[in-house]
């Protein structure tokens, strides 16, 4: 082979193409898959790993599984026993039981309603440069939660009540997950700044609070909850068991909120703080405008693992009766009929639930990224 | 206002025009002296360069002036308002006092506008068009009123400074503070930043700025004031200062600074 050596003028070499090698679809297989010998290992005993798992669960889950029917008996054998495939015909039937719980099915629109409404509300926020987001905020924040309450609870406005006990499915999922994501971030702040004031007394009550909710199980909370709360409380005054639990979720998330925010508030310079004062901001506004901005963007992560933990462990209510998305599914295999369907059962359980995490997952790192202005 | 705050404060009114007063002022780190008996009054146009050893305090005194630093014993008055634990106070006289640090302090999550608008919008309560033409003005006087719409991460050092030096100025101060505003910038940025501050000078604003650039003190101040250990040690005018110290310790201050 003749290399072609050309030379060029001091000044005037031009841009040459780079080696094929290095580029494109060779270049990547070269420098990500093979590039030594243990690499090309490594890259074969994956693909085969991801073959052995991957191709059988989708042979259960789709290539197999039963999509049509309306009986059990479309996915039994002619023993009797469940087929080992997927059926998605147990999915349909239950699926009004498994999203409202024994919500009346004639009350569902109530439900769809405030989804819808949130939904609508929602959209403008993620539509770059529209100028009132911060009325959405205002409005998601503050007015809709009363507009659901009176949605979901009735009682009033010609809607007969629901009583929450009847509340089931991911529809009480998101109650319980929304309510608590919604509240533990404002409450986590406030705590987070207590921590960090000079005021002991506030300081200590900060402490004293974060620490007891960060260590007891979340578990206990909930009974706590549901079984001793109302035993300090006076003969005849018993308020609702969701909203007893809807309490100690927010307490014991607010709590671990509050941690997660004050990393933050701790990586922010003290330059920050010594150039807002000298400007003259008060406490609250050099909080608002200029630490809490940034101490948040840096924990964006953190808040969203914290939601994400949150969202998943709402499941727990089912020890205290309470029947949420996972809840309902199980309930449903105690149905004589429907028995041993539990793998597709748990399957589209923990799809919807991974959709929801995964979900704010990537919002999270759009606004992470979105947020960046390089520094 | 305790009585010897009064009687102080009627003696020191002989010179009428006094924005700063500094009476027998103390502070302690701990058990560290760290300011001694200082007294210092600095009249309205004046312009004070402070200079002195590494840890001398020439900081903490000028952070004891908007009390990001808290003076234990005497008495500090700025404007006719006596800096005391008062909240109140305190904020009022932040807001004619600017301070410029050495490493910008900007908000980096705020464009350099944003940092400008802030303060007049949310402390000085003015409408937030008002608010950025006025951004806009003193981002001018500082040469950049093209990086308007940057965050500060995308700016030169020296740029980022003269940004913060705009950023006081829109508060419309009555005294500015500097602490060495340009001993964080590589040397071919800090004559940009210099001349913001000649300019500054220029238009009679009151000034107190910690600094080793004596070319500078030469050419702007009124007085040079030579701190070490916590003290002042001689105030004198550049000429005299530069030319014919009067302490043995400026005169070792001075040929060590002017040696490279
Ligand atoms: N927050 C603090 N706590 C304890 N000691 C401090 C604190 N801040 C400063 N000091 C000490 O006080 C002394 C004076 O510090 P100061 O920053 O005022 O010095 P300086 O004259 O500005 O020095 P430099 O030229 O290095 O900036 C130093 O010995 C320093 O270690
Ligand atoms: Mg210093």
């Amino acid at each position: 082979m003749t290399m072609e050596q050309k030379t060029y003028e001091v000044g005037a070499h031009p841009d040459l193409e780079p080696p094929i090698t290095t580029v494109g679809v060779i270049g990547w297989v070269r420098a990500n898959l093979v590039s030594t010998p243990f690499n090309a290992i490594l890259t074969i005993v994956s693909l085969y790993l991801i073959y052995i798992s991957v191709v059988p669960f989708i042979e259960w889950a789709f290539i197999d599984a039963i999509w049509e029917g309306s009986s059990d008996a479309v996915c039994r054998n002619e023993n009797g026993g469940p087929k080992p495939v997927a059926c998605w015909v147990y999915i349909d039937v239950w699926f009004k039981f498994i999203m409202y719980g024994r919500y009346p099915v004639e009350e569902l629109w109530r439900i769809n309603l405030a989804y819808i409404i949130a939904l609508a509300a929602a959209v403008p926020l993620f539509i770059p440069g529209f100028k009132y987001k911060h009325w959405i905020g205002v409005f998601l924040l503050f007015v809709y939660p009363v507009i659901a309450y009176f949605l979901f609870v009735g009682d009033s406005f010609g809607l007969p009540q629901v009583e929450t006990p009847l509340w089931g499915g991911m529809f009480l999922t998101l109650v319980i997950a929304i309510s608590g994501i919604v509240a533990s971030l404002p409450i986590g702040i406030v705590l987070a700044l207590g921590r960090r004031s000079d005021m002991p007394i506030v300081k200590a009550i900060c402490i004293g609070f974060i620490e007891f909710w960060r260590g007891i199980p979340l578990i206990t909370v909930l009974f706590m909850s549901s079984v001793m709360f109302p035993l300090f409380m006076p003969e005849g005054m018993n308020f609702d068991k969701l909203i007893r639990a809807l309490i100690g979720v927010m307490l014991f998330s607010s709590a671990y909120m509050a941690e997660v925010v004050r990393g933050g508030l701790q990586a922010i310079p003290k330059g920050q703080y010594e150039a807002a004062q000298s400007l003259g901001l008060s406490y609250w506004k050099m909080m608002g405008l200029i630490i809490l901005p940034q101490a948040l963007k840096l924990v964006i992560p953190g808040i969203v693992n914290t939601f994400i933990g949150l969202f998943k462990d709402t499941t727990l209510v089912l020890i205290i009766g309470l029947f949420d998305l996972l809840g309902a599914v199980q309930a449903t295999f105690t149905n004589p009929k429907w028995g041993g369907f539990h793998t597709t059962g748990y399957v589209f359980a923990a799809f919807v639930f991974w959709v929801f995490c995964f979900s704010m997952s990537r919002y999270s790192q759009h606004l992470e990224k979105k947020l960046h202005t390089g520094h | 206002m305790s009585e010897t705050a009064l009687q102080s404060q009627t003696e020191m009114t002989v010179s009428n025009d006094a924005i700063i007063q500094m009476i027998n002022v103390h502070k302690w780190f701990g058990q560290f002296h760290v300011l001694k008996d200082i007294n210092l009054t600095v009249n309205k146009g004046e312009r004070i360069v402070i200079c002195g050893p590494s840890g001398s305090g020439k900081s903490t005194l000028i952070r004891c002036l908007n009390r990001l630093e808290e003076h234990q014993k005497g008495q500090i008055i700025i404007e006719g308002t006596e800096l005391t634990g008062d909240l109140k106070h305190v904020e009022q006289i932040r807001r004619e006092v600017g301070m410029v640090f050495q490493h910008f302090n900007l908000f980096p999550h705020l464009t350099v506008l944003e940092n400008l608008a802030l303060a007049p919008i949310w402390v000085r309560k003015m409408p937030r068009a008002e608010s950025e033409e006025l951004a806009m003005k003193y981002l001018t006087r500082v040469k950049i009123p093209e990086q308007a719409a940057k965050y500060p991460g995308q700016l030169s050092g020296g740029q980022q400074q003269r940004v913060a030096i705009a950023r006081s100025l829109c508060m419309n101060p009555k005294v500015m503070l500097f602490d060495e505003p340009t001993s964080a910038l590589d040397p071919e940025m800090i004559s940009e930043v210099l001349d913001v501050m000649v300019n500054l000078a220029e238009s009679g604003m009151t000034m107190i700025c910690v600094t080793h650039e004596m070319g500078f003190a030469r050419k702007i101040a009124n007085q040079v004031i030579f701190m070490d250990e916590g003290e002042i040690i001689e105030v004198n005018d550049p000429e005299n200062f530069f030319n014919n110290p009067q302490s043995d310790r400026t005169k070792l201050f001075l040929s060590q600074i002017l040696a490279h």
